[in-house]
């Protein structure tokens, strides 16, 4: 736990797009379940966020 | 010495004729090669994304060319986020996406290992399981459709003699419960051979010493086939559930020939919804909107892949 937040904090590739990779999963989650609908409203900028944070952070170092 | 030489010789030439000998720079020569392609790939691919996303700010309609244009900000996108038609087409398409996804691979890999059992006639199995995929997709959904009838159709019979129930009792295009999955099992016998055929790629790449090896360590076969034929082929599993998932998410022809979206709107799969939004409604700013957010989900969920299929290569 502490290594993944040092990775963080040092703003390492592997921490950060274990981060993205869970907001893009959670959104894609959030769009497609058929339990509440607030999920479904608040998925597309969940996913988004997650996607240009994915892209940014895989640029970082590792 | 002969290096001076040439250097004396080059000086010594005229820059005119110089420039004609040595003809175009190398970088020069790199972009008359990628040029047209990076052109047409920005004519094709990035203009009309930029295109899309300019128009999914607006409430323009294709169809009113003359009127003027508003932008509207975000609204397009709050109205489908708070659509519950749209949020029904999104778990209808999640259904499709995941049953045809499991099925395929399940029925895929195990095809392909069967198959790669080397066996008399092997060859000609092979071109028959192939044959679905090279069919047209609206003859695919044509024929089901006269598979499908309760009347006469084939499925309902072979349904029937396993059951025992009344062929005519139930009809699976236009049934609410069974609509959906009548979807997943035509797709799935037109797609599974796709997958077999990366499966079995995978599964011929493995060199025979691996298993001579585990053989000699004495390795029982169900030990061989989770630490050597799973891991070996995982990344290809992974790019065919890749190809399948985006080809799947914007499913269309199929399912337009099938059921249509229908009964009520228990089939209409994202793509279909987007189509009728676009080209029926013709509200082009709201449809555009909607394309953005199944962009997004696709190159998220894509890139995520792309990364986890480069993670299991380097293993």
């Amino acid at each position: 736990m502490n290594k993944f937040i040092n990775g963080l904090m040092r703003l390492r590739r592997g921490p950060w797009e274990l981060v993205a990779t869970i907001f893009i999963v959670f959104g894609v989650f959030m769009l497609m379940q058929p339990f509440v609908m607030w999920a479904f409203t608040y998925s597309f900028i969940v996913t988004l966020v997650g996607t240009v944070m994915f892209i940014i952070v895989s640029h970082f170092p590792e | 010495m002969s290096d001076k030489t040439i250097n004396r010789v080059a000086k010594a030439t005229p820059r005119r004729l110089a420039r004609k000998v040595r003809g175009l720079s190398d970088r020069a020569i790199t972009w008359i090669f990628v040029g047209p392609t990076i052109f047409l790939l920005l004519a094709i691919n990035i203009f009309p994304l930029i295109w899309t996303i300019n128009l999914s700010f607006t409430n323009f309609k294709a169809n009113r060319i003359n009127r003027a244009v508003d932008y509207i900000g975000l609204r397009n996108y709050e109205r489908i986020l708070t659509d519950g038609d749209i949020w029904l087409s999104m778990q209808a398409t999640a259904h499709f996406l995941f049953w045809t996804i499991f099925f395929q691979v399940l029925i895929g890999f195990t095809l392909a290992w069967l198959i790669n059992r080397k066996f008399k006639g092997n060859d000609i199995w092979t071109t028959i399981i192939v044959l679905p995929m090279m069919l047209s997709p609206a003859v695919v959904g044509n024929f089901w459709t006269f598979l499908y009838q309760p009347q006469i159709g084939l499925f309902n019979y072979v349904v029937a003699f396993f059951t025992g129930a009344d062929p005519s009792s139930f009809e699976m295009l236009g049934s609410v419960d069974l609509a959906p999955w009548s979807i997943v099992i035509v797709d799935t016998w037109m797609w599974t051979p796709f997958v077999m055929l990366i499966c079995l790629a995978g599964l011929r790449s493995i060199p025979d010493y691996i298993y001579e090896a585990a053989e000699v360590d004495r390795a029982s076969k169900l030990r061989q086939f989770f630490t050597i034929t799973i891991p070996m082929v995982m990344p290809f599993l992974m790019l065919a559930v890749l190809f399948r998932g985006i080809e799947n998410f914007k499913m269309f022809d199929l399912v337009v020939q099938l059921t249509g979206g229908g009964p009520g709107s228990t089939t209409e799969l994202a793509s279909i919804n987007l189509k009728r939004e676009a080209f029926e409604k013709w509200r082009t700013g709201y449809s555009s909107a909607f394309a953005i957010i199944l962009f997004v989900t696709v190159f998220g969920l894509a890139s995520i892949y792309v990364k986890a299929l480069n993670k299991v290569k380097e293993r």
